[in-house]
């Protein structure tokens, strides 16, 4: 992490300065910051609103529920934790809000099933496996109806914005598929 | 009465009401997972206010649009139309940065053009990768994060150039 923050700012300021964009990136460096500030606030409201939504879902038993549901699929992504974990639960409702969409529940639940996770990755402060496999879940992350850009279609006049669905659905299963294969394949390649 | 603005109020109510037939204290237990929440998003902001300034600089130096035309001849081998290349290449960088790309591409190009659907299946299909990163390793204070990334971005790469596919495969080239 500290190659990629370290390249990305030398990296602007030396184009920036060989491209006459420096102001530019003077600003953006300000600004930036402060809207990074903002966002967090924007997020706190969702990220508390859905923690304790699922929390009650959790004391209710229904995230159990739903953790065994999909657990033929999570047991094999994830080596190592059992059908009833709590992290297992947290990775369960994880994926349920990211494939209907609802983007600012599935992060503070994601968050949840990192922490728990961490807990048991065999070296702090390095990820392990089941960490990177988390990850890369939601980077990659399956939805059923994209709504955003469902929106923007309907506003820019398309004839039938819910059209591109399939295609939608068709490629992000793949690009997710490529992404645990390589997940899998590196885990093979390097134990923890 | 759109189906996704439904969900998530339906949601909500199904969980308390079944909370409620379980005889959990819905209020208590609401306000101590919010805490929880409240938690998280301390423990993210300086994470995020260190990746988003780095980012945000690195668009506004033109880098960014550098590495666009760097990367054209080798997207028209694909078969992904160039129009949406500084779409791919924002999109796993800023999720606001690339919406604001679509909405440009939607207004000169139909979203039912080839282009126009290419881009919205690029923008439906991946997600801000390095903010997603930074996101959940922020929250555990994980700094060596191995393959994430590399993995992470070989299915971003994979989905760009598969939207390309897919669309012609289900639209044809019209």
């Amino acid at each position: 992490m500290k190659w990629i923050f370290g390249l990305m700012i030398v990296a602007a300021v030396l184009f920036g300065l060989f491209s006459g964009n420096i102001d530019a990136v003077t600003n953006a460096a300000i600004s930036e910051s402060v809207g990074a500030v903002q966002l967090v606030v924007t997020l706190a409201g969702g990220l508390c609103l859905w923690s304790g939504i699922m929390k009650i879902a959790e004391k209710a038993g229904l995230t159990q529920k739903i953790a065994s549901l999909l657990s033929p699929i999570t047991c094999r992504i994830f080596k190592g934790l059992k059908k009833d974990d709590p992290a297992m639960q947290s990775i369960s409702m994880n994926i349920t809000a990211n494939m209907l969409g609802l983007g600012n529940a599935a992060t503070p639940l994601g968050l949840k099933a990192m922490q728990q996770l961490e807990e048991q990755a065999p070296v702090k402060g390095t990820a392990s496996n089941n960490m990177i496999m988390m990850v890369v879940l939601n980077t990659a992350s399956v939805q059923l109806i994209p709504t955003t850009v469902a929106t923007l279609r309907l506003a820019h006049g398309s004839a039938n914005p819910m059209e591109i669905i399939p295609a939608v659905l068709i490629t992000s299963l793949l690009s997710l598929t490529a992404a645990v294969l390589a997940v899998k394949l590196f885990a093979r390649r390097q134990p923890e | 009465m759109k189906l996704g603005n439904l969900i998530v109020p339906l949601l909500i109510a199904l969980i308390i009401i079944y909370g409620l037939v379980k005889k959990v204290d819905v209020f208590e237990v609401f306000v101590e997972g919010a805490k929880d929440g409240l938690l998280v998003a301390f423990r993210i902001l300086p994470v995020l206010v260190g990746l988003l300034t780095a980012i945000g600089m690195l668009r506004a130096s033109g880098a960014l649009d550098a590495l666009t035309s760097l990367c054209a001849p080798l997207t028209r081998v694909l078969g992904v139309p160039e129009q949406v290349l500084p779409l791919a290449l924002l999109k796993p960088v800023s999720g606001s940065g690339s919406l604001a790309v679509l909405e440009n591409l939607l207004t000169q190009f139909s979203p039912d053009s080839y282009i126009g659907r290419v881009a919205c299946v690029m923008q439906g299909s991946t997600e801000t990768t390095f903010y997603t990163i930074a996101v959940y390793y922020g929250a555990v204070k994980t700094t060596r994060t191995r393959c994430t990334l590399p993995c992470a971005l070989i299915g971003d790469a994979v989905g760009l150039i598969l939207s390309g596919f897919v669309v012609r495969l289900l639209f044809g080239v019209a």
